[in-house]
């Protein structure tokens, strides 16, 4: 035996390492059919290390106080640190590319049908790492402490004086004043960088095993075990690593491309990463012109403006995400993926993305009447499509599916 | 020790004694993580009541004063407007404060102010919180009052909350006093109710 065989057998005496190795990477067998939408997972990971590696940083900057924290990131971080600037723009373009890469993901899932059965609970532990990624970017999104910062905060906190009865004590608990203050920032800026960081590793490294447990889906939604040639491998599989790790670094230098072209020439992105009124710092006395949440939430703010009322509202937009959860036991085709389904159910899953542009669309305007009835009957399109989906996903003749993966 | 001898009716009951015990020790537990959410002494003690002068304020206009870190809107308003208000031509969720009073009982529903001409007000939409702007009766053609730029609620100048906009409840009129004719003191209610803050 080898030296370094010798070396590996005194490890996995005492801790799994090659087991692990290969049953989630050299031996892990993922259908060999995965287009492009099959990157999206990977690029998330990534993002997240991103976050995880640049928040850390900026935090050893920053200064969690009313006082000081504007200045410490537009004045300290921005001008004086060494690549203070850059490790920022990372962190802030890192957010809204988490979202592109979250909703694109999810989307896979509604096309290729990735959250039915087996898969119900790779599905909601990622609807929960998708609610966690909200509260972490809008928790996230106080610590400037801008203008903005605080208005924002302040309309979503104000969310919850809509609970009968207990509102206003349940708001004022949350931020810990009578306004949003220092102590709402500092309670903030603990979860964000502690609490929530810390749950949504965890829920991703169980959104992993639930995954790995029950192999992976692919764009024909076929079930690759059903074929194994005699050592029991998958014909249709190919061995996680090295094909798609490979294969996921093309993805990662194409996504890289990108993501480094806006870091450096549109951090700001037109107002839609960074908004204007963040640039002023936080004024509890003055709330800017218009306020409009971060791209990324402007769908779910569209429905909560849609309903004119305010506690009906809120329960909207509520409902508008945990619909999502119940989406394995709404869709009842017998076929999973899009491919091989009627015409008709690509036409309800191409007006949902549209309706999901107009909502996120309206989401950053200001409410006029006519965008308000754009609103509502996107909103009503929103909640038809997976109320109505045990009807809809029986409609209709299903195309033959095949034995073997196609390519 | 054989199996037969084992009594798992007494080991079942041990083992929920033990969780419950525990869950409550868990509840417990929870309550000093809860409790230092609250708005501590601190937080407390910079909420204290503010005075305000009034001589300054001319009918028609408004100023701003800050109580508790909210902008607190005061207006002065002309037998005019408050005939209007009394009768008013337009059409309100709440015109008289009785479906979600968010005042003082010792103010009155429709005026909204213990002295009639001066309205007190938290400006703060009861939408979500934004700071609604002031508009006299002359700039618009809903009668004045106050309007949110946020979501477009509109109030009048009772802070009254118009119907078919987002916001349901009319804006709150903070515990107030007068210490003389032209002062009053914010967050300190009358001396005859027994309520002080």
């Amino acid at each position: 035996m080898s030296n370094q065989n010798k070396f590996m057998q005194w490890i996995d005496d005492r801790f799994p390492a090659t087991k692990v190795w290969n049953e989630h990477l050299a031996q892990y067998y993922a259908p060999k059919n995965f287009n492009f939408w099959y990157f999206f997972g990977s690029l998330a990971l990534l993002v997240l290390v991103n976050q995880i590696l640049t928040g850390i940083w900026l935090t050893m900057n920053y200064d969690p106080t009313a006082a000081g924290a504007y200045a410490s990131v537009e004045s300290y971080i921005m001008r004086d640190v060494d690549w203070g600037w850059l490790l920022r723009y990372m962190h802030s373009t890192g957010a809204s590319a988490f979202f592109v890469v979250v909703y694109l993901h999810m989307f896979r899932g509604l096309l290729y049908g990735s959250f039915r059965k087996p898969r119900e609970l790779v599905w909601l532990f990622g609807m929960i790492i998708f609610v966690l990624l909200m509260a972490e970017a809008f928790m996230g999104y106080l610590l400037p402490w801008g203008n903005m910062s605080l208005w924002g905060a302040q309309v979503i906190i104000n969310l919850f004086s809509a609970v009968p009865g207990y509102g206003e004590q349940i708001v004022e608990w949350i931020r810990g004043d009578y306004n949003i203050s220092g102590a709402t920032l500092t309670r903030f800026f603990a979860l964000h960088v502690v609490a929530l960081p810390m749950a949504l590793l965890l829920m991703v490294f169980l959104h992993i095993v639930a995954l790995h447990k029950v192999g992976s889906n692919n764009p024909d939604g076929i079930d690759i075990k059903k074929h194994k040639d005699e050592n029991g491998i998958p014909l249709d599989g190919i061995p996680f690593h090295p094909y798609y790790t490979v294969k996921d670094i093309v993805g990662v230098a194409g996504f890289l491309f990108i993501f480094c072209a806006i870091i450096f020439f549109a951090p700001e992105m037109g107002g839609y990463f960074l908004e204007p009124p963040n640039f002023t710092p936080a004024d509890s006395l003055k709330t800017p012109a218009h306020i409009a949440p971060v791209w990324y939430f402007t769908p779910f703010y569209s429905v909560l403006r849609a309903v004119p009322d305010q506690a009906l509202g809120v329960l909207a937009m509520g409902a508008s995400l945990v619909v999502l959860f119940f989406l394995p036991w709404l869709d009842r085709c017998q076929v999973i993926s899009m491919r091989y389904r009627h015409w008709s159910h690509k036409l309800w899953l191409g007006l949902f993305v549209i309706a999901f542009f107009v909502l996120g669309y309206l989401g950053m305007k200001a409410p006029t009447d006519a965008r308000t009835l754009v609103a509502q009957i996107a909103t009503t399109y929103y909640f038809a499509f997976f109320l109505l989906m045990p009807w809809w996903s029986q409609w209709g003749a299903t195309k033959p599916v095949p034995e073997r993966v196609t390519d | 020790m054989s199996q037969d001898s084992v009594d798992h009716g007494k080991r079942r009951l041990l083992t929920w004694a033990t969780t419950a015990v525990g869950a409550v020790g868990a509840g417990f537990v929870a309550v000093p993580f809860l409790g230092s959410w609250n708005p501590s002494a601190k937080a407390k003690a910079a909420g204290a009541p503010v005075e305000v002068p009034l001589d300054k304020i001319a009918e028609g206009q408004m100023i701003k004063v800050e109580w508790r870190g909210k902008p607190v809107f005061l207006v002065k308003r002309s037998q005019a407007t408050l005939e209007e208000i009394k009768n008013t031509p337009y059409e309100l969720k709440d015109p008289d404060s009785t479906g979600q009073p968010n005042q003082p009982e010792y103010v009155d529903g429709v005026v909204r102010s213990i002295k009639p001409e001066l309205l007190v007000v938290v400006g703060i939409c009861t939408h979500l919180g934004c700071v609604p702007q002031h508009k006299k009766v002359t700039e618009v053609d809903w009668g004045g009052g106050f309007f949110c730029p946020c979501h477009g609620s509109r109030f009048d100048l009772s802070g009254r909350v118009f119907a078919g906009v987002p916001a349901s409840k009319n804006l709150e009129v903070p515990p107030y006093s007068y210490l003389s004719d032209d002062r009053i003191i914010i967050g300190v209610a009358p001396e005859v109710e027994e309520e002080t803050a």
